[in-house]
């Protein structure tokens, strides 16, 4: 069987061509680097996203955050569960941990905030 | 006086001035309206910035801080809640803020780095009333991103560009119901990446040739009808439908915003927009340089920083009287390509020509002639409105040429 994808690694957004045989990957084609090859294979077996999004702060004001790793694809809502239930405690600075093991990842700040 | 003033502190001011103050300028004034640097960026909260420049995934905000951690270290002089009123011809720069009132700097040089705005829905001419309710994309970007509102429950997005795809994804994960997308033309204005991760990640169906011909609703929005339409582009009536719904969102488009350098006489290309420049990203008036969104429309910022840096170098080589005008060399375009950026040559160097075209064609040779000889083909497997391309000009290719002309050979 082939499977057609759009590569979502960056913005040149490559059509990947995957023969597949069942769940086992034959050939990849269309990629232009090897994380896309990366993609391709981690989208047939276990998908999985990067999810950016904000928290409430101690102020009342936001902070963008992120995971720092991509999550399983089906946990992307569960995630952002977690995300709306959580208050940051100022200061904070890009990079900072505001929530430790989500679905594998950190929640990250993406900002600074005094 | 100061050497160099540059107007907007977003990533196409910031990187313009580090680029001259490595060049040796120091004394350099960012004016800034907003209550802090990084521009759009600090609401573009999402991933995807920096892969060119930086080689990682970064998010818009993080993207900023990059360059505003330089100018902070550089000490390079910013002034926040500063809003620029007018700009002349010989580089005197009004502006005003709460702390120092209405004052005039004159400039050596002065970059334009304003960005663009969005195109409103009065541009539009949609029928029906004008209930609460109709937001632009960046609107509703801003009020959830940076306020934590949710401008509604049940939304219908019109334009399928960036901004437009970037909110159906964000606003499903706040919970909205987004209950597809709308694009006029045949195909998306957006990245491939984007139709992928925002919209069929989340079953957000995308309708091409569609277009919203109705808004529904006395005080709030209750409802839209969308049409299908014809090669013409005009609705057509037996494929009217009601949706339900309380908010529509219009992404419908960028326009750089140059009323400023208007009122510079800075000569504006009606297809861009944007002013029409050189290769060193310099306008018709001498000493004023643009670059970024207010230049031309970028999908990515790292194009933005890019030219910010050109602008930046050849700003602080004018301020030495070092900017040399050897030639000058126009570029025409065909039509299916759009413009291209910068619009004219005025020394013989290596140039890298950036360029949109006005549909999506596969399997594409541009064409660079002199008017008589080719002198650069290039093939492209696809090109679209939406991503910019690009073809670099060798100096030797240049040599006793007058003019240029850029076409695109569907093969
Ligand atoms: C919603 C959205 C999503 C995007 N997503 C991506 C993405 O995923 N990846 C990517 O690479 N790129 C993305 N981009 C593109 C990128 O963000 C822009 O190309 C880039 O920010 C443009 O930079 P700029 O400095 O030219 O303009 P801006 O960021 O708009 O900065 C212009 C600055 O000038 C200031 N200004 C304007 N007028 C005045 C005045 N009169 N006086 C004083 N100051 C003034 C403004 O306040 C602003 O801070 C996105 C853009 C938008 C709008």
């Amino acid at each position: 069987m082939e499977k057609i994808l759009t590569c979502i690694v960056c913005p040149l957004g490559c059509e990947l061509c995957i023969d597949l045989e069942g769940k086992e990957i034959i050939e990849i084609k269309g990629n232009t680097c090897n994380r896309g090859k990366i993609y391709a294979e981690n989208e047939c077996i276990s998908p999985k996203r990067t999810v950016t999004s904000t928290v409430k702060c101690t102020d009342g004001s936001l902070l963008s955050v992120k995971t720092d790793q991509p999550i399983p694809k089906e946990k992307v809502f569960d995630c952002m569960k977690i995300i709306n239930q959580t208050t940051a405690t100022l200061p904070v600075n890009i990079g900072d941990v505001i929530v430790k093991d989500v679905f594998g990842s950190n929640i990250v700040a993406t900002q600074n905030k005094n | 006086m100061k050497d160099l003033v540059i107007i907007g502190g977003g990533p196409a001011g910031m990187s313009a001035a580090l680029s001259a103050f490595d060049c040796g300028i120091k004394d350099i004034l960012i004016l800034e309206r907003d209550s802090h640097l990084g521009g759009v960026l600090q609401q573009c909260i999402h991933n995807g910035f920096g892969l060119q420049k930086f080689g990682e995934e970064l998010t818009g905000p993080e993207y900023a801080f990059r360059y505003e951690e330089k100018i902070i270290k550089s000490g390079i002089e910013v002034k926040l809640n500063t809003m620029v009123l007018d700009i002349t011809e010989d580089k005197t720069v009004t502006a005003t803020n709460p702390h120092d009132g209405i004052f005039q700097i004159k400039a050596k040089a002065v970059i334009l780095a304003m960005g663009c705005r969005e195109r409103p829905r009065g541009a539009l001419n949609i029928a029906g009333s004008r209930p609460a309710g109709i937001f632009t994309a960046g609107t509703a970007q801003k009020l959830v991103n940076t306020k934590g509102l949710l401008p509604g429950k049940s939304v219908v997005i019109l334009g399928s560009g960036d901004i437009g795809l970037i909110m159906a994804k964000r606003l499903t994960l706040e919970g909205a119901k987004v209950k597809g997308v709308f694009e006029l033309m045949p195909y998306s204005g957006g990245l491939a990446r984007n139709i992928q991760q925002c919209l069929n990640d989340f079953n957000i169906p995308l309708r091409l040739s569609h277009t919203v011909v109705e808004v529904h609703g006395k005080e709030r929005v209750e409802g839209i009808t969308v049409a299908e339409v014809d090669e013409k582009r005009v609705p057509i009536e037996s494929t009217k439908e009601f949706i339900p719904c309380d908010t529509l969102l219009l992404s419908v488009g960028l326009i750089p915003e140059n009323e400023l350098s208007k009122s510079a006489n800075v000569k504006i290309s009606p297809v861009t927009n944007g002013a029409l420049v050189d290769q060193n990203r310099q306008t018709s008036v001498s000493g004023i340089f643009a670059c970024g969104n207010v230049l031309h429309v970028h999908d990515l910022v790292d194009f933005v920083s890019d030219e910010a840096e050109i602008a930046g170098k050849s700003a602080a080589k004018y301020i030495n009287n070092d900017l040399s005008d050897s030639t000058e060399i126009n570029i025409f375009t065909d039509g299916k390509i759009r413009y291209t950026v910068p619009q004219r040559i005025t020394d013989l160097t290596d140039v890298k020509v950036y360029f949109r075209v006005n549909n999506i064609y596969k399997n594409v040779n541009i064409k660079v002639t002199d008017g008589i000889n080719t002198l650069l083909t290039k093939k492209r497997p696809k090109v679209s409105p939406g991503e910019m391309e690009s073809v670099t000009l060798k100096n030797d290719h240049l040599k006793n040429v007058k003019e240029l002309h850029f076409s695109l050979e569907v093969v």
